[in-house]
């Protein structure tokens, strides 16, 4: 059947089977390949993408229940060369080793940032324990995710406490 | 930003050893790495393999003629197919057999039985349900302890081994001094028994495993994209396995998403992804999903363990002794060196200073998985920590003493370096004591023991149901494998090749054979360069994971990353750094011994401001310079470093917990490491392995477990079943260190990739029940664990609850 | 990666459109809300739905509000809004307590009231939570609505009152004046089913408890609850003797099972030990002593 949905600001449309995931849609239709997956059982996060701005697990979502609405991806979050914030926290805290994760961990941190711009380390963590990852035991991903609450602007900028 | 005793680069990083922000970054934070499941080739299809949901059959029958029918299948592989192609069975990395898909009988659930190949993933998932198998169901052996007994099911009837004493028997291995440890366990006045499991776990990377095999028809050229942290090592094994040349053979290992040990090994997937590439003429992907990765790819640990320790009454720790019986599952897969059947198990005696020991190693058949050496286990260090640290502590308890004050006084101590364990171990260096006094300044240990006196005061006066715990550990590794003369895996000796590169320009490029899985190796190897040539780290580029572009290595796991390929990048460094004297001698029309070297730059000695920085000399040495007799021009080098031994780091590590009596629920308030890996080339990505594995041990101590029940089946196989912990189960990690150079490597450097998933779960687990006052409970310390021990009926781990 | 049979996908705009389709499509279809629990099924090929309908953007259901002595709550609303609801906190906290430890954020973000109801998995928290609560479900169908009795919604395990071509459009609970409610629940790791969890509500007059209400997830009671627990409760003193003895109760009348998540034997003793701790910490909330 036919789908159109808006993903990353472009309206896409596309002709697929009813059972697609919405993960193998932006993989395999669009060539999305930031978001990952990494289970079956919507347990590891990995391919948390937005749907109308609310970071959800793209692999328990058919892509057609995205018809219609916005959906956006890790490749969204910098503009054009330039970091985001929080990407930047994510490499200036060392928040990612392998990489596998950081996409969906990113998407659910930003989704945290732009609700509560200055959270503590207990709502970090909270907010992200449906994202798992292997390689940082989180320690620097909580302070990535800090790091961006305290330069909203990138690099160049600073929150005072 | 940067350490601030080494030259700042232009970009802000620093030219040698420092905190430096990781290369990688760049791509993957912008959702550009390249796994291996985002490789899509034009015409590509898809495979999925149809597993047995029994343990143990007998394959009456299988018909595949309506999968075949499927409009969009266009191969379906059997094992009588591959039997055509003498490819139904594979080599393991143990002198075993492996089932690439069952000829004759499944021996464990999730085996692979049979391969579709069609023109996308939904339809090769569709067409799995059209082939119909007949089984007949076999008893199966789930409990490594009835493996052996004489009713046991043989598992492996396809070996001939008349002389085993049991069909499901693979090896009794035995190391120490066996006469003089039962001489002073005799002897002793204090001696303690314990049994332990170290469960059965699984590496578990967020990727899984996976591979995209593209066999050109015309060229006859294999290339191979595979999630492996040993692409040289796999491809010699294609040639080996399926006879195809080696030099048609490209194994490519893109960026991968965490290893931790799980993608050493070739699996049944990537030989019928290449057999199905054979068949179609067309590129083949196959992925497995994650009930896949956890049933039938790698394991971990799975060691039930019988210690004993010998020590005089005023805790003076005389011998240590274990009887292990490992189960193997259904092959005997471990990826570890050949001549060490049980791995580096052997270092069991830990960090202490007695000369008594000795361990014996029965290894069984299962019908479960194969696998057994992975989970960042340091070829089983893991195991031996974990025994020894635990030992300890019920000498401990057995004594009356606390297990700190026990530790520091049988800790080896400095002066006893290099130190030849009773198992046969040489110990580069270390200093324990100053280890371990840290991490108890770190922790305040005094005012803990305090606070947890008082807290128990509160329990037993019935104020509260909450206890506290502090657990220690302490930890020696031996890492970085070979020397070869001692090391190989299937016969390939574990020395690595590198080859290092400088343009005309001063710019260069590193070639590794280890292959990085999320370690930074594109960041680490080039400041290796730059601590060693004083060019920027921004202008070396690292390349790995392509073994067309690569020179010969065995990979990366066992921690042996730094260790030996960091030695040999270090290594052609200085080869780089020696024909840059003589081009630069040349140059200035000098002698080279009259040149002095300074970061980046040969001058000459007395005269600093005559001299050639190493990028004018890249130039010359590309240009019209006359070069001195025999010396060839360019500027580069090749290295092959062969370690004459391991190398050994240590670490001291301290783990409080709350426990909640009324439940048995444990919360890990606070985990203190203190890790000595000798210099730290970027201290950032060394913190975070060490994070990573803290991580790991709560993890393997509080919920990590594949279990079996009475028909096989595996009670671990999704991540609703294998938990992994969450943000919210991990503390602030407070880390510590302390620098003893290895004195053997060229630049000091130990290894850390496992340290603290080696040293964590004793920790934790000592932690635990120190805080409930119970001798022993075996991981995970899931809340029924602990309550269950709390009664005094302990449950089973590695069995179903029932 | 696991993925599912093909189906027919009908996207519904409205109640009527909904039950419509159902109406259509008979027992072949299956409404599909956040998926959180149907999806997996369906990649595991468990459940083989011949038409799935998205209800998803049916307006009207995703309220949460007060009507009469009542609190309404719409089918559709998410587990995330029940968590962040400051109505729903200012009358039962036990649906803060039970949302944070439903799976995660994410999850959380999807999932829904009426499809925790309808999965009626016997280690679901939010039908314990109802079910302490004894509030009622609003099932229409093309005849109209009815209205169902929390307890007799829940007819055994993945096994509820809607009948085919019905489907649950509200669920509703009395406000409790002078009441405090919790939910206590043991796992093994944060987001994992509930190896055994209690709700509880306590309404006090005085120091005397004049109702109370228990829900009891993962131990096998039926209809989620022990209802001679809180019989032995009704109209005695709130005191920690009372409280043991309908906890003494929870944990002689559950029937739980063993499983990788406990022993029979274990899951038993929280059944009493988490009633007991819900019990209390909702007596300390009626008294405004514990947020």
């Amino acid at each position: 059947m036919q789908v159109t949905m808006t993903v990353n600001g472009d309206a896409v449309t596309r002709e697929i089977e009813p059972r697609m995931l919405l993960v193998h849609f932006v993989r395999d239709e669009l060539g999305l390949t930031g978001t990952h997956w990494g289970c079956d059982t919507s347990n590891c996060g990995t391919c948390t993408l937005w749907i109308d701005g609310e970071p959800v697990k793209s692999c328990t979502t058919l892509a057609v229940m995205a018809g219609g609405h916005e959906v956006r991806t890790v490749e969204d979050l910098a503009d054009g060369a330039n970091l985001s914030p929080l990407q930047q926290g994510f490499m200036e805290e060392h928040g990612l080793q392998c990489g596998f994760c950081t996409p969906g961990m990113m998407m659910t941190a930003q989704a945290l940032l732009d609700k509560q711009p200055d959270p503590d380390e207990a709502t970090i963590r909270e907010a992200i324990c449906g994202n798992l990852c292997r390689c940082t035991g989180y320690e620097n991903i909580v302070k990535a995710v800090r790091w961006a609450a305290e330069h909203p602007a990138g690099a160049d900028s600073e929150v005072s406490a | 930003m940067t350490a601030t005793d080494v030259p700042v680069s232009a970009e802000g990083n620093p030219i040698g050893f420092g905190r430096m922000l990781r290369k990688e970054d760049a791509r993957f934070l912008r959702g550009r790495g390249k796994y291996v499941d985002d490789v899509q080739l034009k015409g590509m299809l898809h495979g999925a393999i149809l597993r047995s949901p029994f343990a143990h059959a007998r394959i009456v029958s299988i018909d595949t003629s309506a999968a075949e029918a499927h409009p969009k299948v266009k191969a379906v592989v059997t094992g009588a197919v591959l039997e055509t192609l003498n490819l139904a069975w594979m080599p393991t990395l143990s002198q075993d057999t492996q089932s690439v898909l069952v000829t004759d009988k499944v021996r464990f659930q999730g085996q692979e039985v049979a391969f579709v190949v069609a023109e996308d993933h939904y339809s090769a998932r569709d067409a799995l349900d059209l082939i119909e198998v007949e089984y007949e169901q076999l008893p199966a052996v789930y409990d490594a302890k009835k493996a052996l007994d004489a009713d046991a099911p043989a598992i492996r009837d396809d070996l001939d081994r008349p002389d085993a004493p049991h069909p499901n028997h693979i090896y009794d291995w035995e190391a120490g001094n066996k006469e003089h440890t039962e001489e002073v366990f005799a002897n002793a006045e204090v001696v303690v028994t314990q049994e332990m499991l170290y469960p059965r776990v699984h590496p578990a990377p967020m990727e899984t495993c996976g591979s995209v095999a593209d066999m050109d028809p015309v060229s006859g050229k294999l290339t191979i994209w595979t999630t492996t942290q040993a692409p040289h090592a796999h491809r010699t094994l294609y040639a080996l396995v399926a006879g195809l040349p080696e030099h048609k053979i490209q194994v490519i290992s893109p960026d991968i998403g965490g290893g931790f040990g799980n993608k050493v090994g070739i699996y049944p997937g990537y030989v019928c992804s290449i057999v199905g590439s054979i068949l179609t003429g067309k590129p083949v992907k196959w992925v497995e999903d994650r009930s896949e990765n956890l049933m039938s790819t790698s394991f971990a640990r799975d060691y039930h363990m019988t210690g004993a320790i010998a020590a005089t009454r005023d805790g003076k720790i005389q011998g240590l002794k274990v009887d292990v019986l490992a189960d193997h599952g259904a092959f005997n897969g471990v990826a570890q060196p050949t001549k060490y059947p049980a791995g580096f198990f052997h270092i069991f005696t830990g960090s202490y200073d007695y000369d008594a020991a000795h361990c014996n190693v029965k290894a069984v058949y299962t019908n479960k998985a194969p696998g057994g050496v992975a989970y960042a286990c340091s070829f089983r260090v893991t195991e031996a920590v974990y025994l020894v640290e635990r030992m300890v502590d019920c000498l401990a308890q057995e004594l009356g003493m606390d297990p700190a004050e026990l530790r520091m006084k049988n800790l080896l101590q400095p002066e006893q370096f290099p130190y030849t364990t009773p198992t046969g171990w040489e110990y580069d260096s270390g200093d324990y004591p100053r280890a371990l006094n840290k991490a108890m300044e770190i922790a305040g240990y005094d005012a803990l023991r305090t606070e947890q006196a008082e807290m128990r005061r509160a329990y037993e006066a019935g104020e509260s149901q909450n206890l506290m715990g502090i657990g220690i550990s302490f930890f020696t590794e031996g890492v970085g494998a070979g020397p070869k003369k001692h090391m190989d895996i299937l016969g390939l000796g574990m020395a690595d090749g590198c080859e290092l590169r400088i343009h005309p320009t001063g710019k260069g490029v590193i070639r590794l054979s280890v292959q990085s899985q999320g370690q930074g190796h594109e960041t680490t190897f080039a400041q290796i360069v730059a601590q060693e040539l004083g060019i920027p780290p921004e202008d070396i580029d690292v390349v790995h994971g392509d073994t067309d572009n690569t020179p010969f290595g065995l990979g990366t796991y066992g921690s042996r990353s730094t260790p030996v390929s960091g030695a040999a990048a270090a290594v052609v460094s200085r080869r780089v750094r020696d024909k840059a004297r003589i081009i630069a001698a040349a140059a200035l029309e000098c002698s080279p011994d009259d040149l002095e070297w300074e970061p980046g730059r040969w001058f000459v000695k007395g005269d600093p401001d005559r001299g050639q920085t190493i990028q004018e000399i890249a130039m010359a040495a590309h240009g019209s310079l006359e070069l001195p007799e025999g010396v060839e021009g360019h500027l580069d080098a090749t290295a092959v470093y062969d370690p004459p031994e391991l190398t050994y780091p240590f670490g001291a590590y301290i783990c409080v917990t709350d426990v909640d009596a009324g439940t048995g629920q444990v919360k890990v308030r606070r985990f203190i490491a203190v890790d000595d890996c000798g210099p730290r080339i970027n201290p950032m990505i060394v913190d975070g392995q060490i994070h990573g594995g803290l991580a790991d041990g709560i993890g393997m101590a509080l919920m990590e477990l594949i279990a079996f029940d009475s028909n096989g089946t595996n009670l671990g196989g999704s991540f609703m079943d294998y938990l992994l912990p969450t943000a919210m189960e991990c503390p602030s990690y407070e880390l510590g260190e302390t620098v003893t150079p290895s004195p053997h490597h060229p630049l000091g450097v130990k290894g850390v990739g496992e340290s603290a998933t080696v040293g964590s779960p004793a920790a934790v687990v000592n932690s635990v029940l120190d805080a409930i006052q119970i001798r022993a409970a075996d991981m995970p310390l899931t809340p029924a664990v602990v309550w269950r021990a709390m009664q005094g009926s302990p449950l089973r781990n590695d069995l179903a609850i029932e | 990666m696991q993925v599912p049979e093909t189906f027919d996908y009908e996207r519904a705009t409205s109640v009527d459109d909904a039950l419509a389709l159902l109406a259509k499509h008979g027992d072949e279809a299956r409404l599909i809300a956040g998926g959180h629990s149907l999806l997996p099924m369906m990649k595991l090929r468990l459940a083989v739905p011949e038409v799935l309908i998205d209800i998803n953007d049916i307006a009207g259901l995703d309220h949460i509000r007060i009507e009469g002595d009542e609190i309404a709550i719409g089918a559709m609303v998410r587990h995330a809004a029940l968590k962040d609801s400051a109505l729903l906190f200012e009358h039962y906290q036990v649906f803060r307590d039970a949302e944070s430890v439903i799976a995660d954020p994410l999850v959380r973000n999807r999932g829904t009231i009426g499809g925790s109801f309808c999965q009626a998995d016997p280690a679901e928290d939010l039908s314990a939570v109802g079910s302490a609560l004894r509030g009622s479900c609003v099932i229409t169908s093309v005849e109209g609505t009815r209205t169902v009795p929390m307890r007799d919604f829940h007819q055994g395990p993945y096994e509820t009152a809607v009948a085919d071509g019905e489907m649950l459009t509200e669920v509703r609970f009395p406000i409790r004046p002078g009441s405090g409610s919790a939910y206590e629940k043991v796992e093994r790791r944060i987001g994992d089913w509930a190896v055994a969890a209690v709700g509880a509500f306590v309404q006090l007059d005085g120091d005397v408890v004049s109702d109370v209400g228990l829900g009891l997830s993962a131990v096998r009671a039926p209809h989620y609850t022990i209802p001679e627990a809180e019989e032995a409760l009704r109209g005695k003193p709130a005191t920690r003797e009372n409280f043991e003895v309908a906890a003494q109760l929870c944990h002689d009348l559950c029937d739980p099972t063993s499983d990788q998540r406990g022993p029979s034997d274990y899951k038993r003793h929280l059944a009493r030990e988490l009633t007991l701790r819900a019990l209390t910490r909702s007596a300390a909330r009626a008294r405004g002593e514990d947020s």
